[in-house]
């Protein structure tokens, strides 16, 4: 990277890619992927739906909706590549920001609204989609992660676990601990490092002063480095590694080499921190305009197949919107629910008389 | 005179006190270019270089133990928690290390390490951003613990933190940090360990500290008009306690509500009441009224109105010790 360029747009040579930004496939001897015409236009909608959904989140807050939202844009092909490398039976870990993911989860995504609106503090069943909670807490999740893959391996399943982290989070003790006890365990999981070049204002200097992946060499398990805003290489990489993991090889860290396109939240002014000429040089390497261009080049999709999902997003976004609106505020009562299995005589206690206390005026 | 919001005067307060000994650091998550989420270190890192206001890796435990490593070099540093829950990755630090090291060197080590602490909710946040972990650290000895409420002390007070020779957490009301009000730079504040009576009365004692001492003032005025007089103490300090302002102030009124965010269960609330009952016992009409936060986790944003001690369930608990 030249001095003055802007930051990580040069690829740095050990970047697996298979789609450049122009839509052209490229050969890799280690990873490469056979896909059908039907499966890239597949990947091509996921990536069109999640990016819908996700500006549909950020008007939506932009109206007083939603008390803040975290947006993909510019991540969506490092979230469904590896999400749809995922089988039924793997497991997902995400942070606040894995939207992309949740979708290949089956996750409605008005739950994942109604978590930003304040209607819940998580929304969905994490057993029923493999796709736990999010977490806001910086890198927590990674040590649950490497938990829930050493139970896979006592249960001798044939599944993995994936766990999703920013750049920001590899500085964290519990995700070096999360390295660790997976490197010494041999536990069945990917790391999948979504390394979008800032953790709220701080670029990736104030982290690490080696790429990302290397660090995993240190802890004893391979790391690669892949183009995150390519899918087929998101896809090819995950699958890869999950399926080592699956046979007993142990840990993978996959650092996705990304551009968070957006503010860190809808709360934030990156105006304040970073230059718009990186901006514009991240733009021309989006990840689904590279898809697009393979398709119409290869005729894989016509016009006609690039309307129709431009029209399956519109109602898409039009349908969660609606929904989201609709989201009911909690009753008060559900400030003491499920905060113990059981019975609990002072929450009982309290409940009755903050309900009485509220009864009061309505007389 | 200058009006400044509550942030503004943190951050006036902190320029003066790097102004004034060039051993004062700022340290944290986005305190430098950016300024901090709230703008409490807007402008320091610009006048002040980056050596002396820190943007950190993204680490709480490494925020704290390098502050440490950095006291016991001879600098002061001011550490910045970006929000309320996430000073628990650092609690081993500061619980273990922080709070203890000075009496393990029998006095000849000090600490002088800030940790501010944006607190309590009412920002419409999401999960961890809106918590009252203040029970956690007043009983950790060997660590102050105090709570600003409003612009002119969070100017004093951060330069009287920064001063002070022992480790201090330094409670900022989140919620509050937009409300302005006119300060005099050049006068000397209240001791930081001293609490404050922030309006007289006669009929009952509310006591307060960080974002509810100013809901405690609009119950206290709504009840005027109920012809209750109100008396409401700001305790600023809580570790250590003003325990002599409030024994006066309840002796004379014979009641006593506390007011915080955090739940009553366990919480700072059940010192005072606790303490209070101790010394004014043959003064008391009635026992000492807590009003909090349930023992519940902090609700989902939707919720948060009814979760957080409002005015009126203020005046339910006036109403409440006037029934006996
Ligand atoms: C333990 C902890 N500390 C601080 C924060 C506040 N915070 C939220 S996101 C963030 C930056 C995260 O950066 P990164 O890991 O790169 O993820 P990204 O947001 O870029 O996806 C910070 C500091 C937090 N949520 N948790
Ligand atoms: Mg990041």
């Amino acid at each position: 990277m030249t001095a003055d360029a802007p930051r990580g747009v040069d690829a740095p040579p050990e970047l697996v890619q298979l789609l450049t930004p122009e839509g052209e496939r490229v050969e890799h001897p280690d990873y490469d992927i056979e896909l059908t015409a039907e499966e890239v236009r597949s990947l091509y909608r996921d990536l069109v739906l999640v990016r819908r959904v996700d500006l549909e989140a950020v008007a939506l807050q932009r109206q007083g909706e939603l008390g803040i939202w975290a947006s993909l844009l510019g991540q969506e092909a490092a979230q469904i590549g590896s999400g749809r490398a995922l089988t039924d039976a793997d497991m997902a870990f995400p942070t606040y920001r894995e939207h992309g993911v949740a979708w290949c989860r089956d996750v409605d995504p008005v739950k994942l609204l109604g978590l930003f609106r304040g209607v819940s503090n998580g929304g969905w069943d994490p057993a029923e989609h493999n796709f736990h909670l999010y977490t806001i807490v910086i890198g927590s999740q990674a040590l649950h992660a490497v938990g829930y893959a050493m139970g896979i391996q006592r249960d001798g399943a044939e599944a993995a676990t994936i766990v999703y982290f920013g750049d920001g989070a590899t500085s964290q003790g519990d995700v070096n601990e999360a390295f660790i006890w997976a490197s010494v365990f041999n536990a069945p999981i990917v790391f999948f490092c979504q390394n979008n070049q800032w953790a709220i204002s701080e670029p990736l200097e104030k982290q690490s002063k080696i790429p990302l992946y290397k660090r995993a060499s240190g802890f004893g398990f391979p790391g690669i480095r892949v183009d995150g805003n390519d899918v087929f290489a998101c896809l090819a990489a995950t699958r890869r590694a999950l399926q080592n993991a699956r046979d007993g090889q142990g840990p993978t860290l996959i650092e996705a080499f990304t551009y968070r396109m957006g503010a860190h939240t809808t709360s934030d002014d990156p105006t304040r921190y970073r230059l718009a000429h990186e901006l514009e040089a991240w733009k021309l390497k989006d990840p689904i305009e590279r898809v697009k261009a393979y398709l119409f080049k290869n005729q894989l999709a016509d016009q006609e197949f690039f309307e129709k999902i431009d029209a399956e997003a519109d109602a898409l976004g039009k349908d969660v919107r609606s929904r989201c609106l609709a989201l009911p505020d909690p009753p008060p009562r559900a400030i003491f629910d499920h905060v113990y299995a059981g019975a609990h005589a002072l929450l009982d206690e309290e409940r009755e008389q903050y309900l009485t206390y509220l009864a009061g005026f309505e007389r | 005179m200058t009006t400044l919001t509550l942030a503004k005067a943190l951050n006036e307060g902190l320029r003066r006190s790097m102004e004034d000994d060039p051993k004062v650091l700022v340290m944290g998550e986005d305190v430098g270019k950016l300024g901090g989420v709230f703008r409490v270190t807007d402008g320091l890192q610009k006048d002040f270089g980056e050596d002396r206001v820190i943007d950190t890796p993204l680490a709480e435990s490494g925020i704290i133990g390098t502050a440490i490593g950095l006291a016991l070099r001879g600098y002061r540093p001011v550490c910045e928690i970006q929000f309320d829950g996430f000073v628990f990755p650092a609690a081993d630090q500061i619980i273990t290390q922080l709070a203890k090291m000075p009496l393990r060197s029998l006095g000849t080590l000090k600490l002088p390490v800030v940790v501010r602490i944006p607190f309590g909710g009412g920002i419409g946040a999401v999960e961890h951003h809106s918590e009252s972990p203040e029970a956690y650290f007043t009983h950790t000895a060997g660590l102050r613990v105090v709570a600003c409420s409003n612009p002119v002390d969070a100017y004093t007070m951060i330069q009287d933190a920064v001063r002070c020779d022992d480790p201090i957490i330094f409670f900022e009301p989140k919620r509050r940090y937009w409300d302005k009000a006119d300060i005099d730079l050049a006068a000397p504040g209240l001791a930081l360990d001293r609490a404050r009576t922030v309006r007289q009365g006669r009929d009952i004692t509310l006591i307060a500290y960080g974002p509810m001492v100013k809901t405690c003032l609009e119950a206290a005025a709504a009840a005027e008009e109920d012809g209750r007089d109100i008396e409401v103490i700001d305790l600023r300090s809580l570790n250590p306690l003003d325990v002599d302002v409030l024994t006066e102030s309840v002796t004379r009124t014979g009641r006593c509500v506390v007011a915080h965010e955090a739940p009553v269960f366990t919480g700072f609330g059940a010192e005072l009441a606790a303490r209070i009952t101790e010394r004014c016992f043959y003064s008391l009409e009635a026992p000492v009224l807590r009003v909090g936060g349930f023992s519940t986790p902090y609700p989902p944003s939707r919720l948060e109105d009814h979760y957080l001690p409002d005015l009126d369930r203020v005046l339910d608990a006036v109403d409440r010790s006037f029934a006996y």
